[in-house]
């Protein structure tokens, strides 16, 4: 290796060694094997909830959860009283508020500048954003999953405390695309973060987005014939929402759903993509 | 060893680097002085690969930063104490730089320890942190992958005296195990007092660099004498060059036994021969970087 001394103003060159001959911190050579993807994944899993923001999400989410199984039992006619109430109960809460997880994922490390951070550890930004999409999934199809298990026990216990027969009324093919709807949810989070890159600003982008927009649309579909026929090539939200109930998609359903994301999903998200990209992490 | 070569970065066209060339050296602390807005936040942002120079490139460690394969164990980074997410708590902050360079969680106490954070301090949210905790913070994390180099900019913004002090105390002991240091300061004080090496740039372009020693001897030597110009004449005629202070006051760009010797063999008589101490690192910084100052002629 070459040595570059520094250039003094003046005169004598600068004695750069060490005076001590024992062996030091510069002159240790060895080799760290790189980080692995899953390594990188595990930490953008645990950021999701390490925060105060992401604890009481998960709070809310529980609490929520255990409000609405309750309302179920009290409040529900008998023949509602089954497995669909009771995962819905908990389901619901988690696909509105997953995605905010997933959202501010994204986000803090520009909102919150942690990036300056994340992104010296593991400079090769591509892979961090690979491995919050990956958790942002993973956590919404582990959500499903705790709802449906949760959901099971709820109808159990909650059919015996309002004295009715145990109903299952849902299919394993429900089930899927229940996972399926969650998946895209996340994926939005994901998208609006990674096009947004602030954490307010995408917050309420989401709101628009998967409240405001659907209303409007549906609004608009209910006053105007010539919207009604168009509504679900161009509104996501509704194709989306349609797959919590859904046990079989049509193959006019299933292409509405791909036309669909393909404009509200995957087309911001690779300009998202392209944007973290290139942004400079302040 | 952290070498920079010829780094420029224009902004449109704003010139923020012109030409940056230097390097920080093993077993020896760089300050890294210039100005507000000078460009050391910037060369420290390229060194670490978080922005692109329009030219040239830095190395740490001979590899650039971003083909490091685990940078955190070779490289500690502190570019902003208060960068930090608001909601995570000290320790939880340190325990996801650990996992993301692999590293033992007991290396989480150690480094809580090193930096005088009690538990209690480290349970609490950065929300809550003072500047000074922060920088303790932000020197724990840059030190939890037992790097090699230190990258650091502006440190001691925001440490009590004490913690000054301790920071010094540090950051000395590193380099003298070897290590690399590169800190970025316009504490002067704080500079003069640790670096072996100075960089001082102005305006993106390196004005002065060198060791502290060399940087601070060009105050020179300042002569009284009634007959200053006899004296200049044979001082000049010695190949050095002397200054005018005042009618009687000549300061000489060498050393003062070299300026008494001249006057001996000269016989002009002398009233006053000494080193130009005073001076130091803030006339040299000014007297440098007078050019680049936003206060214009400070110098």
């Amino acid at each position: 290796m070459s040595t570059t001394t520094i250039t003094p103003t003046s005169g004598t060159p600068a004695s750069g060694t060490p005076t001590s001959g024992t062996p030091t911190a510069g002159a240790r050579r060895t080799t760290y094997p790189p980080i692995p993807f899953g390594r990188i994944l595990g930490v953008e899993l645990r950021k999701m909830f390490d925060t105060r923001s992401g604890f009481w999400l998960l709070m809310s989410i529980g609490i929520l959860a255990v409000l609405a199984s309750a309302a179920v039992v009290l409040f529900a006619p008998d023949e509602e009283i089954a497995y669909g109430s009771f995962a819905g109960a908990i389901g619901i809460p988690m696909s509105i508020l997953l995605p905010v997880i997933a959202v501010l994922s994204v986000t803090g490390e520009w909102s919150q500048r942690s990036g300056l951070t994340t992104f010296t550890l593991v400079p090769s930004r591509g892979r961090v954003i690979a491995a919050k999409a990956v958790a942002a999934v993973g956590v919404g199809v582990a959500g499903m999953a705790v709802a449906l298990a949760v959901g099971a026990l709820g109808n159990v216990v909650g059919s015996q405390l309002a004295g009715v027969p145990t109903q299952w009324d849902a299919t394993a093919a429900n089930l899927g695309f229940i996972v399926l709807a969650s998946v895209l949810g996340q994926l939005m989070g994901f998208m609006l973060g990674v096009l947004v890159r602030n954490s307010p600003g995408a917050i309420v982008g989401y709101f628009v987005y998967a409240f405001i927009v659907p209303t409007l649309s549906g609004v608009l579909a209910s006053t105007q014939d010539w919207y009604r026929d168009v509504q679900q090539w161009v509104d996501f939200q509704y194709n989306q929402t349609s797959l919590y109930d859904t046990v079989g998609l049509s193959g006019d359903e299933a292409a509405q759903l791909a036309v669909t994301a393909g404009l509200w999903l995957v087309l911001p998200m690779l300009v998202g993509l392209w944007l973290v990209s290139r942004s400079e992490v302040k | 060893m952290i070498l920079i070569d010829s780094l420029t970065m224009k902004y449109g066209g704003f010139t923020a680097l012109d030409d940056v060339s230097f390097a920080s050296e093993p077993g020896r602390v760089t300050g890294f002085l210039g100005p507000n807005g000078a460009g050391k936040s910037t060369t420290m942002r390229i060194m670490v690969g978080l922005t692109k120079p329009t030219s040239g490139h830095a190395t740490v460690a001979g590899r650039r930063y971003a083909d490091l394969p685990n940078p955190g164990r070779e490289v500690g980074v502190l570019l902003d104490a208060s960068a930090q997410h608001a909601g995570r708590t000290g320790r939880e902050i340190l325990t996801i730089a650990a996992r993301t360079m692999g590293v033992p969680g007991r290396r989480v106490d150690e480094m809580l320890d090193l930096v005088s954070l009690t538990p209690t301090e480290a349970g609490r949210r950065v929300r809550n942190y003072s500047l000074g905790m922060r920088q303790r913070l932000g020197i724990a994390t840059a030190l939890i992958g037992d790097p090699h180099v230190l990258i650091l900019d502006e440190p001691a913004n925001g440490l009590d005296p004490a913690g000054i002090r301790w920071m010094r105390d540090l950051l000395r002991g590193y380099a003298d195990q070897g290590g690399t240091v590169l800190l970025s300061s316009h504490l002067l004080h704080e500079i003069e007092v640790i670096a072996d090496d100075l960089i001082v740039i102005g305006n993106g372009r390196i004005v002065a660099q060198g060791t502290k020693a060399e940087l601070l001897a060009t105050a020179g030597t300042l002569v009284r004498t009634p007959d200053t110009a006899v004296l200049a004449q044979a001082i000049a005629s010695a190949g050095l060059v002397a200054h005018s202070s005042g009618p009687d006051l000549l300061r000489v760009e060498s050393d003062p036994h070299v300026v008494g010797r001249i006057a001996l063999e000269t016989g002009v008589p002398l009233v006053e021969l000494r080193a130009a101490e005073g001076a130091g690192l803030e006339e040299m910084f000014l007297e440098l970087t007078a050019e680049t100052q936003r206060e214009g002629a400070a110098a």
